[in-house]
């Protein structure tokens, strides 16, 4: 893309020196806006004068204002090019608004200690959040939960590919089928954590509970030790994202073209071979963009631990995110919650960077 | 003379065998996971219409090993017999389904039309912001999909406490958008990326400025694309939980927040938590059959080149 616009224009611009002026006016002009007004309320928030604000909302607006000039300005000035490039400035500045400023803000409160509930107010502490981390057991075993649930994933592509693969297959009722599986993914977790977490594994009156007896587990319990506990929610999990998975690589199934399966039945090879030596490479790409996305939307995975299990039996359920779920909600700890989230951030870019370098030399073509 | 001349051999004959049992096995397989995926639907939707002693009994099927009653509905003020009066249960489910409603519509729209510009923009043309060029550009917008909600949430609720935006629809809005942006992006540069240009260019000579090109000739063709976006931003936006449970409290509530406020208190009162459930879900379900094409169509978009 950087060898330059697919799309040539020719325009005469012909932009006048005035309206440049006005242009550099207005972006300036409401940046003096946004700088007054947030340092009339950073005064009074330090309680050097009185303006009767009752919120910072007036500097959020004088943002948005700042906003709206700058992409006004970008045609005033720049003309046809101004206008190509608001295609992009809004979602751009939507994004770094919406992030970068929280995470500076959060870089900010990760190094202090502030409880919400106490009058306190924030306090920078230096490195005694990093030192309390350090020494958490819990933290750690958060993290420990994490890789358990990311290794669930290859056992959840296994069954995606296979479901794929029936679907591929010369079926009837095909529309049906593919309804019917896709539909685990359109529901809420939360709303599954209690249609199958708290009410089919319920150990009296459930029927997953009542078949498991049948089948001779005399006691079931699902969430009683931690093994099993985390092996139900994996469970609970894949069943609401295995969806996702087989959609994709049957996408990929569907864009083999038949020649290339029949040539092999043609030379002779069972359908074993035809798998493993056309199908399964011809998929490693396909593979390889699934399970990498899986696993960014695991390591996000909260709503079911938060719902049915809180964590426990003794932290074994617990996600990195709902542990600092609760460490907000049961102590309003937020400034040791946005240090272990920002840790959590850090730990997810390197693995990820780690990750995707792999799998781009695992995923090219052999040749 | 009865002995057919043409006649399958002793091997084909098992290969035809091998076939069918192989059908067989591939049927079985597929129902049984169709049981899977559909039991837990149907077991909500039947268990919403059982009464205490039925569901002890572990019932399965209505009229057969029950008789379905309303109590489940009642509770929600939905039934038949309250469906007309008052009802403060009713009326709270209703504010939080609009509130879910609007708050997952208002962000897959925003996220859609900013995310199908930036993702034109990006497709069409180059662009250097500062040290950034169009694959950095593009990066910094998908690698939002690494970035986990918990990392902004809590920064998000001190700024919105500030702000004061807690509790409030708009703090919802803005951050379902955000969320839900790099996916749009995603599947908008690749609808953009197989549409060709000689369609724009063919309107710029006629007369047409680059944004009445898009308008008029790339919008329409890319519909079907910017559909799916919406439909699969509207499934993650109405299913969110996390955020809204820490930025909202009695105002902007949404349906997640609403159903996972009950079940702990709920005990075995399962046909009352079962039609919240089930009213909860139903929606998506609805979505999920009648537009499972874009839904499809949304999730593979640039997993197949």
């Amino acid at each position: 893309m950087s060898q330059g616009d697919l799309l040539h224009v020719v325009t005469a611009d012909d932009i006048s020196d005035s309206r440049k002026l006005f242009g550099r006016a207005i972006v300036w002009g409401s940046a003096l806006v946004v700088a007054l007004v947030a340092a009339a309320q950073t005064a009074q928030h330090a309680g050097l004068m009185e303006f009767g604000f009752s919120n910072w909302r007036p500097t959020l607006f004088a943002y948005i204002l700042w906003s709206i000039c700058l992409c006004w300005s970008q045609v005033l000035i720049r003309g046809e090019h101004g206008k190509r490039t608001l295609f992009v400035l809004p979602a751009a500045l939507f994004v770094v608004s919406l992030t970068v400023f929280p995470i500076l803000f959060g870089l900010i409160i990760a190094f202090s200690s502030w409880n919400l509930a106490s009058p306190l107010g924030r306090q920078f502490n230096g490195l005694d959040n990093v030192r309390q981390m350090w020494s958490d057991p819990f933290y750690w075993n958060a993290l420990r939960n994490m890789v358990w649930y990311s290794l669930a994933i290859l056992v959840e592509y296994a069954v995606a590919f296979g479901l794929a693969l029936l679907l591929n297959a010369e079926i009837r009722a095909r529309k049906f089928f593919r309804v019917a599986f896709l539909l685990p993914l359109m529901l809420s977790p939360v709303a599954v954590s209690w249609m199958i977490g708290k009410s089919m594994l319920e150990i009296r009156f459930g029927p997953i509970a009542r078949f498991a007896r049948w089948i001779g587990w005399d006691s079931p319990s699902f969430f009683g030790s931690p093994e099993i506990a985390r092996a139900t929610i994996m469970l609970l999990d894949a069943w609401t994202f295995i969806p996702f998975m087989m959609i994709m690589i049957l996408a990929g199934l569907q864009a083999i073209p038949k020649e290339l399966t029949e040539a092999a039945r043609v030379d002779g090879a069972g359908p074993w071979k035809t798998f493993w030596e056309i199908t399964f490479p011809l998929m490693l790409p396909v593979s390889v963009t699934a399970i990498l996305i899986r696993i960014i939307f695991k390591l996000k995975l909260a709503d079911i631990v938060i719902n049915l299990t809180a964590g426990g039996p003794g932290g074994a359920t617990d996600t990195v995110t709902s542990f600092i779920f609760r460490e907000y909600r049961d102590r309003s700890n937020v400034g040791y919650g946005t240090l272990l989230a920002m840790v959590y951030l850090v730990i997810i870019i390197i693995t990820m960077t780690i990750l995707m370098k792999v799998a781009d030399r695992f995923a090219r073509p052999r040749t | 003379m009865s002995e057919a001349i043409f006649r399958d051999s002793e091997a084909d004959l098992a290969f035809r065998t091998r076939r069918l049992a192989g059908k067989a096995v591939i049927y079985i397989l597929l129902i049984a996971w169709a049981i899977v995926c559909l039991f837990p639907i149907y077991w909500t939707a039947t268990t919403s219409f059982k009464i205490a002693p039925n569901v002890m009994q572990g019932a399965l099927i209505p009229w057969v090993d029950y008789t379905p009653a309303w109590l489940g509905w009642r509770s929600l003020g939905m039934s038949p017999d309250t469906i007309g009066a008052e009802s403060t249960v009713r009326d709270e489910f209703v504010k939080r389904f609009f509130n879910s409603a609007i708050t997952a519509v208002a962000s897959s729209s925003i996220a859609v039309v900013l995310g199908s510009l930036a993702a034109y923009g990006l497709s069409r043309f180059s662009y250097k912001f500062g040290f950034m060029r169009n694959s950095d550009i593009s990066f910094f917008f998908l690698s939002q999909l690494i970035l986990p909600p918990v990392v902004l949430a809590l920064p998000f609720l001190v700024l919105y406490k500030q702000l004061a935006l807690l509790d409030t629809r708009v703090g919802l809005i803005l951050l379902y958008t955000l969320t839900v942006l790099p996916i749009v992006i995603w599947i908008m540069r690749d609808q953009f990326e197989s549409i060709p240009t000689e369609l724009e260019e063919a309107a710029l000579v006629d007369g047409l400025s680059i944004w009445g090109a898009f308008f008029a000739i790339i919008l329409p063709i890319a519909l079907p694309g910017m559909i799916a976006a919406f439909i699969l931003s509207l499934v993650l936006t109405w299913n969110e939980y996390f955020f809204a449970a820490l930025l909202t409290s009695t105002h902007a509530n949404t349906l997640p927040v609403m159903v996972a406020s009950q079940t702990g208190s709920q005990g075995i009162n399962w046909w009352a938590m079962a039609a919240l459930s089930f009213a909860a879900i139903l929606p998506l379900i609805v979505i999920g059959v009648v537009l499972e094409r874009y839904l499809i169509k949304g999730m593979t978009a640039g997993a197949v080149k």
